[in-house]
């Protein structure tokens, strides 16, 4: 079994908003027409997108730190959103566990919008539909593309390589690695929704020196005790002769 | 939740409808076994009439809430899956049910199909009524646990919410029945209205039940979880736009907090205490316009009621849209 999904950094990420805006570009040039957006450049613009980058502030001032966190439809391995569909337009598939709405058959009575508990689904208030991420399911199998292209255009676009794309049920795949080996979770665990697309959380690289990693213990010229001259604790000849 | 009027008017007009067919054959069965006078065929016609035109009313209120009716037809394919799915084939079904039910009594087309061993005579109209019962209290269900299954929901995720659609449902259409008979049977307003008067009592102990629990509950889903970190001070600076979406749009009630706290006092009068007392005034005094006035004001309360149940679920995605920024 096949579970496509993204791995997200957000150690890495930056918060540019360039995986927003790529896919956006992407998804509204496609053959299912164009995404929802009005009054773009007017006071209050609105729209859908697949993929927002949000912003949170962790601790208080002045030990804070700025979590940049983008946040699109997790793909999840028991979706929510996907039984509750009246007409089946909702659907998981079984080759590589994309949720996916097929846009001639949805309604547009929003009920799996209510059904996700991450908020990932918008509607298109103007083509009157349900929308959310595809993973980019036109571009990750097309053939007309060169290999390094097929990957959804969010992860194509990130500057810091933030977003990774893979089989998170192929033990080897590198989404697989970066889970395991840097502590990547799933978001509200607690509706057993079993979300694929993962988050890596931010960490610190830390070095613990010893002090015998400074110098050698065993430092033959040390054995007798005589060397070296002068001691360490009394003034060098540097420090003599920079004076 | 944003509370949708389309939705709104759906659960409370078809409520009305199923209590108002529970009502009339809860008097035919009282008939049947001989407790009242047997009823005119007539009153039984204009009554399943009156049902159906509630229940048309609330169908067609329901296409409001659909970006394409016209698929609508396509949402009856998920039965096995989705709640929603169901109630849009028993809704039909039901109607089809009141209208024989309707037609027999209007024809007077009753052939007996059976007799109890104690002799009472069951006909076709009694078969079809037993039936109807059954699938009005199916509806309620499917009505019910639309908002019921959603887990994360936790405000309706509760077996009160099923239980809450059953008896304000049974309230309006006996309420509603008083008035009926009121207008086209005085004879039988007591009737109606003593089961109206004790299902709109239970309706109050189930909704104040529900209320009490709703105030209890404290989130499961926070912004920690939301976001993964472990961090007792986390405030959100940007939802990641400037304008709103529909994120921002369809999971918020909108209005005030004081108007939110307001409405519940609110529904709680005019759903329930003010057309208890206008019943129990009506069995001392009979007068048409107390029980029509009675069916008015619970309809205008139970709408609120409905606004406040849609408005009081807090949706956890609300987690992730804190602050525009």
């Amino acid at each position: 079994m096949t579970q496509l999904a993204l791995v997200i950094d957000l150690n890495v990420c930056v918060g540019c908003h360039a995986c927003v805006t790529s896919c956006k570009e992407w998804n509204t040039s496609g053959s299912a027409g164009p995404l929802v957006d009005e009054r773009p450049y007017g006071a209050d613009p609105t729209g859908t997108f697949f993929n927002r980058v949000q912003t949170f502030e962790v601790g208080e001032f002045p030990n804070t730190e700025t979590v940049h966190f983008p946040k699109s439809c997790l793909h999840c391995e028991d979706p929510p959103c996907v039984p509750v569909c009246p007409t089946g337009a909702s659907y998981k598939r079984k080759e590589d566990g994309i949720v996916l709405v097929d846009y001639d058959k949805c309604i547009g009575c929003k009920y799996c919008s209510w059904a996700c508990p991450y908020g990932v689904r918008e509607i298109d208030e103007k083509s009157k539909v349900m929308k959310k991420c595809t993973l980019c399911v036109d571009r990750i199998y097309d053939q007309s593309l060169a290999e390094i292209d097929r990957k959804p255009s969010c992860v194509k676009a990130c500057p810091t390589s933030a977003r990774l794309f893979g089989d998170i049920h192929d033990p080897e795949s590198n989404v697989s690695i970066a889970i395991r080996e840097n502590g990547g979770y799933a978001l509200m665990p607690e509706w057993g929704t079993h979300p694929s697309n993962h988050y890596l959380p931010r960490r610190k690289t830390n070095i613990k020196i010893h002090e015998d990693e400074l110098e050698r213990a065993d430092n033959p010229l040390k054995v007798d005790g005589l060397l070296p001259k002068p001691a360490k604790s009394e003034p060098s000849l540097d420090d003599i002769t920079s004076w | 939740m944003n509370p949708a009027f389309s939705v709104i008017f759906l659960t409370t007009l078809i409520g009305a409808g199923q209590g108002l067919f529970l009502a009339l054959f809860t008097l035919q069965s009282y008939a049947a076994f001989g407790l009242l006078p047997k009823e005119a065929d007539g009153f039984y016609a204009t009554g399943s009439l009156i049902a159906l035109a509630f229940l048309a009313l609330g169908l067609v209120a329901s296409f409001f809430h659909l970006g394409h009716p016209e698929r609508a037809w396509r949402a009856a394919s998920q039965w096995r899956t989705s709640w929603l799915s169901r109630e849009v084939i028993v809704l039909p079904t039901f109607m089809g049910v009141v209208f024989c039910y309707g037609l027999m009594h209007f024809l007077h087309w009753k052939p007996q199909v059976a007799t109890l061993p104690s002799g009472v005579p069951v006909d076709l109209s009694d078969l079809f009524g037993i039936f109807g019962t059954m699938l009005a209290f199916v509806l309620f269900g499917c009505t019910a646990m639309i908002y019921a299954c959603l887990k994360f929901l936790r405000e309706w995720n509760s077996p009160l919410t099923v239980v809450n659609y059953i008896l304000l449902g049974g309230a309006s259409g006996f309420v509603l029945a008083a008035f009926y008979a009121s207008v086209a049977a005085p004879e039988l307003t007591k009737f109606f209205s003593g089961w109206a008067f004790i299902i709109t009592f239970l309706g109050l102990l189930g909704r104040i039940a529900s209320l009490v629990r709703n105030k209890r509950l404290r989130p499961k889903s926070t912004i920690q979880t939301a976001i993964g970190v472990k961090h007792p001070k986390i405030v959100q600076k940007s939802v990641g736009f400037m304008g709103g979406s529909f994120n921002t749009r369809e999971f918020f009630h909108g209005k005030s907090e004081a108007f939110f706290k307001m409405l519940k006092p609110a529904f709680l009068v005019f759903a329930f205490v003010l057309p208890l007392a206008l019943l129990a005034a009506s069995f001392s005094v009979a007068s048409a316009m107390l029980a029509g006035f009675a069916f008015i004001v619970q309809y205008g309360g139970l709408l609120a009621e409905r606004w406040y149940f849609f408005a009081e679920a807090n949706h956890p995605q609300n987690l992730y849209y804190q602050s525009i920024g």
